[in-house]
């Protein structure tokens, strides 16, 4: 996978993911492609696109647009079922998940995609373990924040 | 997880802001004051302050002055901090920038860490945004990760490993022991890792390949746990276990026995099974299947498997989901050239997907189409095809018309036919047709002499209903400039004749002469026509010399020049006017003479580069009128053939109706030129790679200049644009390259490209010349340079 971009239906970016090196400039410029590319598309059109070398599959959840970039080789079946699988993800974690959400806990939505995805590949294909993991780190951002209060400021090492 | 309440109030205050200008008041406002605490030391807030930075960031406005607060986040003590920082690394930081470096040392400490959150987030950064330095450094680290106990770091670090071997290849063979030893692990999160780590392995290197062959009884062992296996609740997707590992295991499997009988013998029982127990109402299904169908049909698979994949297709063609249908074609398309009568027994479904409403799936079919066309469906093809033009989406008329093209001229049944087929394209879509189109029809018109009345009678109506679409006006008028008198004679066996009388005729060409819609090169061709009615109607000729002699005060310089010609064959040459404008010759196609020198019309695709390539040239300047008004008698024309550039069609057509004919001799009416030398020279290959070829002809022009012809053909699958060649000789030597015919190369030797350079070599020293190429190819340029040590044909013209 090349990059994963979640867009609202005016074209206001939610997140951003990039898997390859890109400079600043081109990613603006994708990011303008596609928000052009994918909101032309009619409603009940085709979810697979061809842009330069690349494949792109959409998918509209809502009035979020989630935009997934892969290779040529890849499946791009597969492509629709990766993206449904982090939206069931966001759905389990916040509950009822709407661009809301994603909006005022963006970082959140990004804590959940970097145990989804990694490199470019996915990582985990178990809902249940990304959730569980999910949860874990919150806990340890709590304890850890209660434990350094409790300890008047000394560096406490893990 | 508590929210972070400072981040939400300042996403709330920016989404409150109802114009541009007041977000970007707030966003400074909050930069300065983020700015401000980044100064200041800790102060618990950090990871508060740091995520509405990257909030603002997201939103498009900068945020480098974060990195070094990412930095200092990622070696805190502090999770939260840990976590929020190395999210600002992934986000701010890339391995252009400097401070990424300053990062090694930290991922390094929490590789090792004992909390294995901390490890994780080290490890997904690390296979993120990892230099290739910071991935020399860590890999040991890496491999050693990938063989502790702890199976949620294996898995992580197995995709660490894969960014790593995508960055700095030589690595990978660290990785191979722990990539072999990791496929009998039960966790499927480290299988699939462990799966895509052998697939790039594999992908890289064919030694590795050679030696992960022996996974394959393995491979096939895991899959058929997963096929067979119950119901899984940790893994199953609507009734499919596991569908991720899946693909991904259907894929290494296609890698592995893509070239090895031995193979891919072993995996032929588990496709079979794949292909016929999994459930397909599902895309998850669909999409194993898919898979299995891709993995089919690349490897050495035997033929009743083969059948099994192709119907498979065939039934994802019949799906109502566009999206099955969609792949269907790409994965048809793909298997066309080797099993075409496997996909010509869809060929009725694929022509109906050309009526789909999505253009997605439209341009699929039309793809499809055009490669299933062949002699014995010639007729129904193109009348399918023929259909769709008319309702066609303008991004895929200039494919679909010059596909309609190459066809019929590779399988018309026959000549009528082929002439009707090209005219219908042309009143449908003739805005979109190549330039080439015009002398090419005007040739087949020529050739086809019993044609003639039927033709010109057929374009005479044409151009009496519509005179909008260029190309066909332009060939109208040609032919009744040249068959006029047959036009005039009304009796005609292929189509009912019109009673038409000579007024009507020059009406029309007159109509053509004075309407806006036409273009400098048809007014062009419309004068011409006129003027050569005037040897072979009888009663208008004064009507003809009034038209003639009113155009040789037109605005239009390259209309005027013509006028002011033909007023003169009136007057001082009457005499030869007869003779100098009678019927053309039939004329030799020459299959590289595409020499109108106009930018041809790209597919989308292809569009910028041409146009890049467009504005980089300049047109020399248009010589051959001026010289060829006083070389009356020299009927080829005398000089090369004119290839002046134009950048685009429309904007200059001025120096294309001069290379169309703009002499008085317009013996070769529409049709450009044929290059001067008539005889055949010799000629030589002198590069060939990647399906692109450059041959080479020379001759003797005179005793020190030499025309030297650069010919060049593209026979892979996929377009050039942009293809420039240029060339350079030894010091004394003068070197003027004529403009190309064209700058793009269709697949599969649809045209050809001619570049005609003048050397005059006054010195007589030793000919060598070296070529560069440049092209672009799907979307990546190329570049190479040839060296011509001895050019062809020079024997014995005393050059050595």
């Amino acid at each position: 996978m090349r990059f994963l971009l979640l867009f609202s239906r005016q074209g206001k970016l939610r997140l951003q993911k990039w898997f390859t090196p890109i400079t600043e400039r081109e990613k603006k410029k994708i990011i303008r492609d596609m928000t052009t590319l994918v909101l032309a598309r009619q409603p009940r059109s085709c979810n697979f696109l061809q842009w330069k070398d690349l494949k792109i599959i959409y998918k509209r959840y809502a009035s979020l647009y989630f935009c997934l970039a892969v290779e040529n080789q890849e499946n791009e079946l597969l492509a629709l079922e990766v993206i449904h699988r982090y939206v069931e993800l966001l759905d389990k974690y916040f509950g009822n998940v709407c661009e809301l959400d994603i909006i005022f806990n963006f970082e959140k939505a990004y804590f959940i995609l970097d145990e989804f995805l990694m490199g470019g590949e996915i990582q985990e294909t178990s809902k249940q373990m990304v959730n569980r993991c999910i949860e874990a780190s919150d806990m340890l951002q709590e304890v850890r924040s209660t434990h350094i209060k409790s300890n008047n400021g000394l560096k406490s090492e893990f | 997880m508590s929210p972070s309440v400072p981040l939400q109030e300042m996403i709330r205050a920016i989404r409150s802001a109802r114009t541009q200008c007041e977000e970007r008041g707030v966003i400074q406002r909050e930069c300065a004051a983020i700015r401000a605490q980044f100064r200041q030391s800790d102060n618990g807030g950090r990871s508060h302050n740091l995520a509405k930075l990257l909030y603002v960031h997201m939103l498009g406005y900068p945020a480098h002055f974060g990195q070094m607060e990412c930095v200092r986040m990622i070696a805190s003590p502090r999770y939260s901090e840990k976590r929020v920082g190395y999210l600002g690394a992934m986000m701010l930081l890339d391995e252009k920038q400097d401070a990424s470096l300053l990062i090694t040392n930290s991922i390094k400490n929490d590789l090792s860490h004992s909390n294995q959150y901390v490890q994780s987030l080290a490890l997904c950064t690390l296979a993120c945004m990892g230099s290739a330095e910071m991935c020399r450094d860590l890999a040991p680290e890496i491999d050693r990760l990938l063989q502790s106990s702890n199976s949620y770091i294996k898995k992580k670090a197995a995709l660490c490993a894969v960014h790593i071997v995508r960055k700095v290849q030589d690595l990978g063979e660290l990785f191979v022991p722990a990539a072999r030893s990791l496929l009998s692990e039960k966790n499927h999160g480290v299988l699939h890792g462990a799966v895509v780590l052998i697939t790039q392995l594999c992908e890289r290197n064919p030694e590795t390949l050679k030696r992960f062959r022996k996974t394959v009884p393995d491979l096939v062992q895991i899959m058929k746990g997963l096929i067979i296996s119950g119901y899984s609740p940790e893994h199953d997707v609507s009734g499919i276990s596991d569908p991720f590992l899946q693909v991904r295991i259907l894929r290494l499997l296609r890698i592995l026995g893509r070239n090895s009988e031995s193979a891919s013998d072993a995996m032929n029982d588990l496709l079979a099974q794949v292909a016929t127990n999994t459930d397909s109402t599902k895309t998850v299904g669909n999409a194993v299947l898919y898979e299995t169908v891709l993995t089919v049909l690349d490897i050495k698979s035997e033929s009743g498997l083969r059948v099994l994949a192709v119907n498979i297709l065939g039934r994802f063609l019949l799906n109502s989901d566009r999206n099955i249908r969609y792949i269907a074609m790409t994965s048809l398309q793909k298997i066309v050239g080797t099993d075409h009568n496997a996909v010509q027994r869809h060929r009725g479904t694929i022509v109906d997907c050309l009526k789909d409403q999505d253009a997605s799936v439209k341009r699929r079919a039309l793809e499809l189409s055009l490669a299933l066309v062949s002699a014995s469906n010639i007729r129904s093809m193109i009348k399918e095809l023929l259909l769709f033009l008319s309702s066609c989406p303008p991004e895929l008329k200039a494919q679909a018309t010059s596909g309609i093209f190459i066809a019929a001229e590779r399988y018309a049944p026959s000549k009528r036919w082929h002439i009707d087929t090209i005219l219908h394209v042309l009143t449908t879509a003739g805005g979109d047709v190549r330039d080439e189109t015009v002398p090419n029809l005007i040739h087949l018109i020529t050739n086809a002499s019993e044609l003639h009345c039927y033709t010109v009678h057929k374009l005479y109506r044409a151009l009496l209903t519509d005179i909008s679409q260029q190309s066909l006006v332009q060939v109208a008028c040609w032919c009744i400039g040249e068959y006029g008198d047959l036009l005039l004679k009304g009796e005609c066996q292929e189509t009912e004749p019109v009673q038409v009388s000579e007024d009507d005729v020059l009406d029309a060409l007159e109509t053509v002469l004075q309407s806006h819609m036409s273009s400098s090169a048809t007014r062009g061709f419309a004068l011409t026509a006129t003027m050569k009615l005037s040897t072979r109607i009888t009663d208008n000729v004064d009507r003809i010399r009034s038209i003639v002699s009113i155009y040789g005060s037109c605005i239009d310089v390259e209309l005027q020049q013509r006028a002011v010609e033909y007023n003169a064959l009136f007057k001082k040459y009457d005499h030869m006017r007869a003779a100098v404008l009678e019927r053309m010759p039939l004329i030799e196609k020459n299959n590289s003479g595409n020499t109108n020198g106009e930018a041809t019309r790209e597919t989308l695709t292809e569009t910028n580069s041409s146009k890049v390539a467009q504005e980089e040239r300049v047109p020399p300047p248009p010589q051959q009128p001026a010289k060829q008004t006083y070389d009356l008698l020299d009927l080829l024309g005398g000089a090369s053939e004119p290839l002046q550039q134009s950048p685009a069609a429309q904007t200059l057509p001025i120096i294309t109706s001069s290379s169309a004919g703009g002499d008085l001799l317009d013996l070769l009416g529409g049709l450009e030129p044929t290059p001067a030398p008539v005889t055949p020279a010799p000629s030589a290959t002198v590069y060939e790679k990647d399906g692109v070829t450059l041959t080479l002809s020379c001759e003797q022009q005179s005793d020190s200049s030499l025309a030297v012809t650069l010919t060049a053909t593209n026979a892979s699958q996929s377009d050039i644009s942009g293809f420039t060649l240029q060339a350079a000789v030894p010091k004394s030597v003068q070197l003027n390259m004529n403009a190309p015919s064209r700058d793009s190369l269709p697949a599969q030797g649809a045209a050809q490209l001619t570049q005609l350079v003048m050397l005059n070599n006054p010195n007589k020293v030793n000919l060598k010349m070296r070529i560069r190429i440049s092209y672009t190819r799907q979307g990546s340029a190329f570049q190479d340079m040839v060296q011509v040590d001895s050019l062809p044909g020079l024997g014995a013209a005393g050059h050595t």
